[in-house]
């Protein structure tokens, strides 16, 4: 017993699980529909795709988190500009977007004097960190993430299953498939903290994936998800104090487990 | 001036992608519960009509009217039953999943099912013979199943007009069956069907009016009046055979078992 509560002694392993669950949580949920929309390249570019915001703020001694949600969503809605009515296809905007991004990211940090500690954070995350301002940000963010994704649960799940019908039934798609991108956009801003940018797309898309493996329908798909996500962030963290490895390494490597033992347990079913 | 508006009225209506135009110039009007086979060669622009109907392809040109208004302001009257290439069949969603989404437009999409909801599914499942099935992920099912799955979603939209893209190629009879029952009960509660199909056939046996088109409308009325052997040739060219009987084939698919024969 003591084993599980002595890491929660210190006030910033209490915090640092709180973000981590409640980040692992959205990240699953969220990773529903990248895994069945086949946004999984997405998810990954958008990650990488905030550093100049993180490095603007940073210049300018703003908040990161912010400046990351800033350039989230100015990537997401650039990314469906440029493909929109087919001008060139969504993975090759995503391409562009994505490298360009990343390589002003790099050139405005390493352009600064001391950077080698807070880059290291924005990639793989400082869960151990975490203010309580940050934890009302997370919290606040992952709330209204996940009401719309519930109020949304039905037009969401047509404009994803079946583009046609959806036209049919006079949806604004094109503003439904925008408004997922920022939402997918601020998550990946969330996760920042816990995981880091590196990882992000791996606690977007293992846990929904495992998920996938599991159910058959999309809501318990989502509740399986975020139950993987929540389970792979609290033990990845333990492991992380014990052993003393990087916490969003040790969460992804976890949720990876998870998806290894869906994946074999599948196949013996069979 | 009062008489009844057409189901359905396109008038010069030109839709294509971009630049490029697939159907031209095409006018047309279907009246109430008629069932309406649409032919042409691959590549006419069969289904590039059915999603200017749908409203996918915005028109070029024209304008198109349902119940004489402009199309857009009806907003759950058309139902369109896919080509089964256009479906993400690994999508984790039920038969009866699927056929609920159907109801989403009326049930309004905040809000849940009702048992008015339930019961429209239940009765389309039943319909289309596959209630036992309800509980079935999409992707387990038959090719004709799912057919008749979605088949059984538009019948839960309650829809004015549906739309059937190729719904007899490629399907068991058992499918084909089931379909061809729905257009009659279709017809008997006033529903136009509007169903492209390759067989000349069952265009002139089982439909009320035949649309034959190759990029602009080539005949429009009963199949015998249409299905002429200089309307056919018009439409598909060389691929027309005419045999010393009487009989005329039409060869333009790939795989030999997709020819065509009607009785002249």
């Amino acid at each position: 017993m003591s084993f599980l509560l002595e890491p929660l002694t210190y006030e910033f392993m209490q915090r640092g699980l709180l973000a981590s669950v409640m980040v692992g949580v959205l990240c699953a949920v969220m990773g529903t529909y990248v895994v069945l929309r086949g946004m999984a390249f997405l998810g990954d570019a958008m990650a990488h795709a905030i550093l100049p915001g993180v490095a603007i703020a940073y210049i300018l001694k703003g908040d990161l988190l912010i400046g990351a949600g800033v350039a989230a969503v100015a990537v997401a809605l650039t990314i469906g500009l440029f493909s929109k009515d087919g001008a060139v296809k969504e993975d090759t905007a995503i391409g562009i977007l994505f490298a360009a991004a990343l390589s002003l990211g790099v050139a405005l940090i390493s352009a600064m004097q001391t950077y080698a500690v807070d880059l290291s954070h924005i990639l793989f995350g400082n869960v151990l960190g975490v203010s309580i301002g940050d934890l009302w940000l997370i919290g606040g963010l992952s709330f209204a993430i996940l009401l719309t994704v519930a109020i949304l649960y039905k037009p969401f799940l047509v404009i994803s299953f079946d583009p046609v019908l959806a036209a049919t039934l006079r949806l604004p798609a094109e503003l439904l498939r925008n408004l997922m991108l920022v939402l997918l956009a601020l998550t990946v801003v969330v996760s920042l903290q816990t995981v880091g940018v590196s990882l992000a797309a791996a606690m977007l898309v293992t846990p929904a994936a495992t998920a996938y493996l599991l159910t058959r329908r999309l809501l318990p798909m989502m509740f399986v998800s975020a139950l993987i996500g929540a389970l792979s962030s609290v033990i990845g963290l333990y492991l992380s104090y014990y052993f003393n490895v990087v916490s969003g390494s040790a969460i992804v490597l976890t949720a990876t487990l998870f998806f290894l033992f869906a994946f074999i347990w599948k196949r013996f079913k069979k | 001036m009062s008489h009844t508006p057409h189901r359905l009225e396109l008038q010069n209506i030109n839709i294509g992608y971009g630049d490029k135009i697939v159907l031209r110039e095409l006018s047309f009007q279907v009246p109430h519960g008629s069932r309406v086979a649409v032919v042409g060669p691959n590549g006419a622009g069969k289904s590039t009509l059915f999603k200017a109907l749908v409203g996918l392809l915005p028109l070029q040109q024209g304008n198109i009217f349902i119940h004489g208004e402009a199309l857009g302001l009806h907003q759950d009257c058309v139902a369109y039953v896919p080509q089964r290439e256009e479906v993400d069949w690994r999508f984790p969603v039920t038969v009866e999943d699927v056929v609920m989404m159907g109801r989403f437009a009326q049930m309004g999409w905040l809000k849940r099912a009702t048992s008015r909801d339930r019961d429209a599914v239940q009765k389309s499942l039943m319909q289309m013979g596959i209630a036992d099935l309800a509980e079935q992920s999409i992707g387990q099912l038959s090719g004709g199943q799912q057919q008749r799955a979605f088949l059984a979603r538009a019948i839960a939209q309650e829809p004015h007009i549906l739309l059937m893209d190729e719904p007899f190629t490629g399907v068991d009879v058992t499918t084909q069956e089931a379909t061809l029952r729905l257009l009659d009960h279709l017809q008997e509660k006033k529903v136009t069907a509007i169903v492209s199909t390759h067989d000349l056939n069952l265009a002139s046996s089982r439909f009320d009016l035949a649309l034959l088109l190759n990029h602009r409308l080539i005949a429009f009325g009963a199949p015998r009046e249409v299905f002429t052997k200089e309307n056919l040739a018009q439409a598909f060219g060389n691929s027309l055979l005419v045999m010393e009987n009487g009989m005329m084939l039409v060869d333009e698919c790939c795989p030999p078992d997709e020819q065509f024969t009607i009785n002249d």
